[in-house]
């Protein structure tokens, strides 16, 4: 259980163990290192991305208090990709606001990459995907993927640079030069995506970044995000109301339910990491569904 | 479309495309001209007939109609009167000429750029500095909006009195009574537009640390840039409506104002529709220049076309 934790840096287990609850109230979900690897690279690699303990969030509305997130105790490894499902309200674009350092928990301590999430987000460790592609309609295609490099300061050569390779990697080449509304919703995500990858961060959060796409659409950027994944071994966050979805991309699904927010179960699993489409049709994914159904159950989510 | 297509076809599709595009318009001005002509046959109708009456001229319907068509000093001229005033007054005059009105509208005009430029910078920087520091929304408003509710011929011989005091007279405290009126829609556009920006976007600013500076010239300025060409239009005519207004109480030698009262002066009603139209022609064209580079920026900001 402990493995993890012995195996950080000194500075960082110093400044989680200090401010964590004991080992004895850890939490049941925390998630071992061999369920963290279990795409077969070596546990020595892995190192906790993300790392939450306690996290709750109250806010005051004229109707009383009303508790967004209690007591949330998550762990995510380096390399992980880990899908937040819930029904709406359960508080999952909160926490991950939080580990954005978009929102400020209430009680609790999150460590990112060893820091705290508002050094994270200054020193730029991750990038941010909304559900809306959130594009600038002034810039074109090129120059919104080149937005963040600007404001964080490489060179115009760097730019040009990084904006082919990963307009490349999203399959965008040859729209440099249109404008957002000239591409499909789908393009455009894709787009957002290249810009949130543009700068490099190790970890993408991803706020139902195919929600407001159609099936097939989404089907095939699934595939692609993959692909991606593999590709560049980053940490994946991914907040989703889809089971499917989850399943098929995750290697990790917290299940969480609403009144209050919280993770009511944390699901392995790991599919070959060049899986396609197809694993939908195994019984092991049907398993793993069912599974993350009967969680949701479980929380009283199915009650409206 | 189709059917003027068909009834002309000898004529290219531009151009039938064109006229098509104009009519409404060339409709309203139709309209516009058959009621200013009855209003000048009314109008003046009376003054006419008092005319004949006084000297015993035995005189018909159609004498009357002339007679209000081509008076002096009628009540309401008509409209072929005003443009042949426009005409001479534009053209019978040396350019510097005091009695030709291009003079005149020169140095409105000069008056309400300066105006309408200080205007629009000092609307911009009020409104960046009330979407920045909440706090000066609160008391600053306030003020903006007393400002405007002053009536500015009240507030205009002031201006002139003060600032003559200290030396400075002629185009500046002019353009300073325009600057006052134009100002305001351009805060309050502005405003609007700074604080416009989508919040994922400004999320998204926020999760690439970018620093205040960078939010402003990447997001908020680029967001507002149609809510400050809609804000210019208002505010350019103001400005020159503020210019001539400034001419008035001031007894000023030039410019559209000082035309307007020396028409109303000695009767020259013909003069004052004059200057009036060549003002209402200025505001126009003002209009139109903002209005060209507005569309040409939209088109290089990636606008819908």
């Amino acid at each position: 259980m402990d493995q993890s934790v012995a195996r950080r840096p000194g500075p960082e287990q110093s400044v989680a163990v200090g401010t964590s609850p004991t080992k004895s109230t850890r939490p049941v979900e925390r998630v071992t290192p061999e369920t963290a690897t279990g795409d077969g690279r070596p546990a020595t690699a892995t190192a906790l991305t993300v790392d939450m303990r306690g996290v709750s969030l109250t806010f005051q509305t004229r109707d009383g208090t009303v508790e967004a997130l209690a007591n949330v105790n998550l762990q995510i490894s380096d390399g992980d990709f880990v899908s937040f499902i819930g029904p709406s309200g359960c508080g999952k674009t909160t926490l991950m606001r939080i580990i954005a350092d978009l929102q400020k928990p209430t009680a609790g301590t999150i460590l990112i990459n060893g820091i705290s999430p508002e050094q994270a987000r200054l020193q730029r460790h991750y990038g941010y995907i909304f559900q809306a592609p959130a594009l600038y309609p002034w810039r074109t295609i090129e120059r919104n993927v080149a937005l963040p490099l600007e404001i964080m300061g490489f060179d115009a050569k760097e730019r040009r640079e990084r904006v082919d390779r990963y307009l490349k990697l999203v399959n965008l080449s040859g729209f440099e030069r249109k404008f957002p509304w000239q591409l499909s919703g789908g393009m455009q995500q894709r787009a957002s995506i290249a810009r949130a990858l543009s700068f490099d961060p190790a970890l993408l959060l991803m706020d139902e970044p195919f929600g407001a796409l159609d099936e097939i659409v989404r089907d095939h950027l699934n595939e692609q995000l993959l692909r991606l994944w593999d590709q560049t071994g980053k940490t994946v966050v991914f907040v989703t109301h889809s089971i499917p979805e989850a399943v098929f991309l995750s290697s990790k699904i917290v299940v969480m339910s609403p009144r209050p927010g919280r993770i009511i179960d944390i699901i392995p699993c790991n599919f070959p990491r060049d899986r396609t489409l197809e694993i939908r049709e195994t019984p092991e994914f049907i398993k793993i569904a069912q599974r993350v159904r009967a969680g949701l159950r479980s929380g009283h989510s199915y009650d409206e | 479309m189709t059917s003027s297509a068909l009834a002309l076809p000898a004529a290219p599709a531009w151009r039938t495309a064109w006229i098509t595009d104009r009519a409404p318009v060339f409709v309203v001005v139709a309209v516009l001209m058959v009621f200013w002509y009855l209003a000048a046959f009314v109008m003046n109708a009376p003054q006419v007939r008092d005319a004949f009456e006084r000297n015993d001229v035995k005189y018909t319907l159609i004498d009357v109609i002339a007679g209000t068509m081509d008076g002096d000093r009628p009540i309401v001229p008509a409209p072929h009167q005003v443009v042949i005033e426009l005409y001479d007054s534009i053209l019978g005059y040396p350019l510097d000429s005091p009695r030709n009105l291009a003079y005149h509208a020169w140095v409105t005009l000069s008056a309400t750029a300066v105006g309408f430029a200080l205007g629009a910078v000092f609307g911009i920087v009020l409104a960046i500095l009330i979407v920045h520091l909440r706090t000066l929304e609160k008391s600053l408003l306030p003020w903006i909006i007393c400002s405007q509710m002053v009536p500015i011929l009240a507030i205009a011989p002031i201006i002139i009195v003060v600032f003559g005091a200290i030396g400075i007279r002629g185009l500046l405290p002019k353009s300073i009574i325009s600057a006052y009126l134009c100002f305001f829609p351009v805060t309050i556009g502005m405003v609007k537009g700074l604080s416009s920006p989508d919040p994922i976007q400004l999320d998204l600013m926020r999760t690439w640390s970018a620093t205040k500076l960078q939010v402003f010239w990447k997001l908020r300025w680029p967001s507002s840039i149609p809510f400050l060409f809609t804000s210019l239009k208002v505010s350019v005519t103001i400005s020159l409506v503020g210019a001539i207004v400034a001419e008035l109480p001031t007894g000023a030698q030039a410019g559209i104002g000082a035309r307007l009262l020396t028409g109303s002066y000695y009767g020259q009603t013909v003069q004052i529709w004059a200057a009036l139209v060549a003002a209402a022609v200025i505001a126009t064209v003002l209009i139109g220049i903002i209005d060209l580079i507005a569309k040409w920026t939209a088109r290089r900001m990636g606008a819908t076309p």
